[in-house]
């Protein structure tokens, strides 16, 4: 494969244009670490794994414990060869590190957290340094590059704004491109069509299946002739091929893949070039592993396990060995794009119970949690479901005696207070579903709590 | 002076009530009168019973959820205008009236309707004064 270097910088943006094999551009934001060789990559994580695991040891108790345990010192880590040294991190690792356990700056040197939810109520904290804001911001810039995006786009971001990932990381990308930024979050279908007719976008970003709404809204209101999108970038959850074709067609773009979580920083740890056959991984800041998510052992590509992060380049935040209990498979196979950083499949599927509903992580348990804590026993079943192209969710909950009355308004009224607490739990919206006593199937060994009617895994 | 109502909860979905009847049936359940109260995912079956005791039991032993409130019965001539008279009578003495349903007799001429009220203690010693019975549990089986 030929690589004709033509054109070089587009002026006034850090966007580089490749033509390739004579037909279509390739766009890089940094084509010299996103197309360096296997060699560099390398060694860029040896140096920046030693350092790495200097620094958290001297200033992190916790991995300093840990290491210690496994008889591991930072002096024995000097390439990527040694990475399996060094213990996994888990969710609950951080659980229990809540608030201020794994931080590896001082507090002074840190400008931002962002929050995801963690399982049972206490969530996960991930602190930012200027520098950690701009690498992140770097990932998210390379993803809209690769999506096509210059200075010259109008990017809009329906993400969710907040302690939420998606809208801040897509936001401070599409700023490094010099794009004009729409920073809409989510929500509010007609104030974003509006803008979107009005200011002209061209790159979308949000969740695939608020895409496939979007879509739907703009044709509903004859108005698919009047946008300008020609890409989105989606992610947050999961979707499959189908959906893919489906939002291509209804919006007429190229829909490209992104991924993230925010334990490893939020989206732009991997993201979706042309070829569109998997994502790549930022490997100058993150180590990524395939792992048996029951034995621990190291898979080699090709091969379906865990997926696991080791951040290498933060400073307040860096994760060493992260169980991200995403399934996926990795293939270092040459990309015709020309990038050389290892690629992932989508998820394919979770090693643990979580699930992804309206682009919100849920875990059952959060559900059973809020359950008891409102007196309720733990009888119930989670149904999750896709209607018009937006999921939803319903908890089935056994009626007690306890519970009843013979005034249907008090019954309704602490209906909605369960609707209410999960809400707080989880931040979106759970409708409760109040049934018979003893209609929810008993099974014997683990009770099964979750039925996903959304088949959103493939392979 | 008061009459036991059993309410039972019911999911509203097609073929629940239907089950519920049918082991009534089965238990020898002898239904007088008979209300729901529903809202969009479930309902609340008020039903008067023979044997009030029994049911709770046999309802109990089946698993549904069920509650006993305490209710009027109240008996007028079947003629227009009796039940507005028992209304003005509770609205002048300021009693609270929450739901109401008719109840099925073997009598003619005489109507009876089942009154939910907060104090059921006032409530039938103002009907009491202006003339209008209350029946009782065991005159129930009778009716």
């Amino acid at each position: 494969m030929l690589i004709e270097r033509i054109g070089g910088k587009i002026p006034g943006s850090g966007i580089h244009s490749i033509e390739r094999n004579g037909t279509c551009m390739e766009h890089y934001y940094q084509p010299e670490i996103e197309c360096a060789s296997q060699e560099q990559i390398r060694a860029w994580q040896g140096e920046r794994l030693a350092k790495t695991v200097k620094r958290v040891y001297e200033n992190v108790e916790f991995y300093r414990k840990k290491m210690d345990e496994v008889g591991v010192k930072p002096e024995d880590i000097h390439s990527v060869e040694d990475l399996h040294k060094l213990p996994f991190l888990t969710k609950d690792d951080l659980r229990d590190a809540y608030p201020y356990g794994l931080l590896a700056a001082p507090l002074s040197d840190c400008v931002r957290i962002q929050s995801t939810s963690g399982t049972t109520g206490r969530r996960v904290v991930a602190f930012y340094t200027q520098h950690d804001l701009d690498l992140w911001e770097d990932c998210c810039a390379r993803a809209i590059v690769a999506a096509g995006g210059t200075n010259e786009d109008v990017v809009h971001v329906c993400y969710g704004y907040g302690l939420f990932t998606g809208g801040p990381g897509l936001n401070g990308g599409s700023h490094k491109v010099g794009s004009l930024t729409l920073p809409m979050s989510s929500g509010n279908t007609e104030r974003q069509i509006q803008f979107m007719c009005d200011l002209g976008s061209t790159i979308l970003c949000c969740t695939p299946s608020y895409a496939a709404y979007l879509a739907e809204s703009i044709w509903e209101r004859g108005l698919q002739d009047k946008i300008k999108l020609k890409a989105g970038i989606f992610g947050a959850e999961a979707w499959t091929e189908e959906m893919r074709h489906d939002i291509e067609e209804k919006l007429g773009i190229t829909a490209f893949d992104i991924y993230g979580l925010t334990e490893i920083s939020g989206p732009g740890v991997s993201f979706e070039c042309s070829e569109q056959t998997g994502m790549h991984i930022n490997e100058d800041h993150f180590i990524a592993e395939v792992i048996n998510p029951k034995t621990g052992e190291v898979l080699p590509d090709g091969e379906k396990g865990e997926l696991v992060f080791t951040s290498i380049t933060k400073e307040a935040f860096p994760l060493i060995r992260y169980r991200t209990r995403d399934i996926c498979i990795l293939s270092h196979k040459k990309c015709s794009c020309g990038r050389t950083h290892v690629k992932m499949t989508k998820p394919l599927g979770r090693s643990d119970d979580m699930l992804i509903v309206k682009g919100v992580n849920v875990f059952p348990s959060q559900i059973e949690t809020v359950l008891l804590n409102q007196g309720y026993p733990a009888n119930y079943q989670i149904i999750v479901d896709r209607q018009n192209n937006s999921d939803t969710i319903e908890v089935q909950v056994e009626m007690t005696q306890e519970m009843f009355s013979d005034n249907a308004g008090i019954v309704a009224k602490r209906e909605k207070t369960l609707v209410d607490a999960l809400k707080a739990m989880l931040g979106i919206y759970v409708k409760v579903k109040l049934v018979n006593p003893k209609s929810i199937a008993r099974s014997e060994g683990k009770a099964v709590r979750v039925i996903d009617r959304r088949n959103l895994y493939q392979g | 002076m008061t009459v036991k109502q059993i309410s039972v909860f019911v999911e509203n979905k097609a073929g629940k009530l239907a089950e519920l009847t049918e082991y009534l049936h089965e238990q020898e359940i002898d239904m007088r009168a008979l209300s729901i109260a529903e809202t969009q995912d479930f309902g609340i079956v008020r039903i008067i019973v023979d044997d009030a005791y029994k049911t709770s039991c046999i309802l109990k032993e089946a698993g549904y959820v069920a509650s006993i409130t305490p209710v009027l019965a109240v008996e007028m001539p079947d003629e227009p205008g009796s039940l507005f008279k028992i209304l003005k009578i509770l609205g002048d003495g300021n009693v609270n009236l929450e739901y109401m349903y008719a109840f099925l007799t073997r009598k003619e001429d005489t109507a009876y309707m089942v009154l939910r009220v907060e104090d059921n203690e006032k409530a039938a010693d103002i009907l009491s004064k202006s003339g209008i019975h209350t029946i009782c549990q065991d005159a129930v089986a009778n009716l």
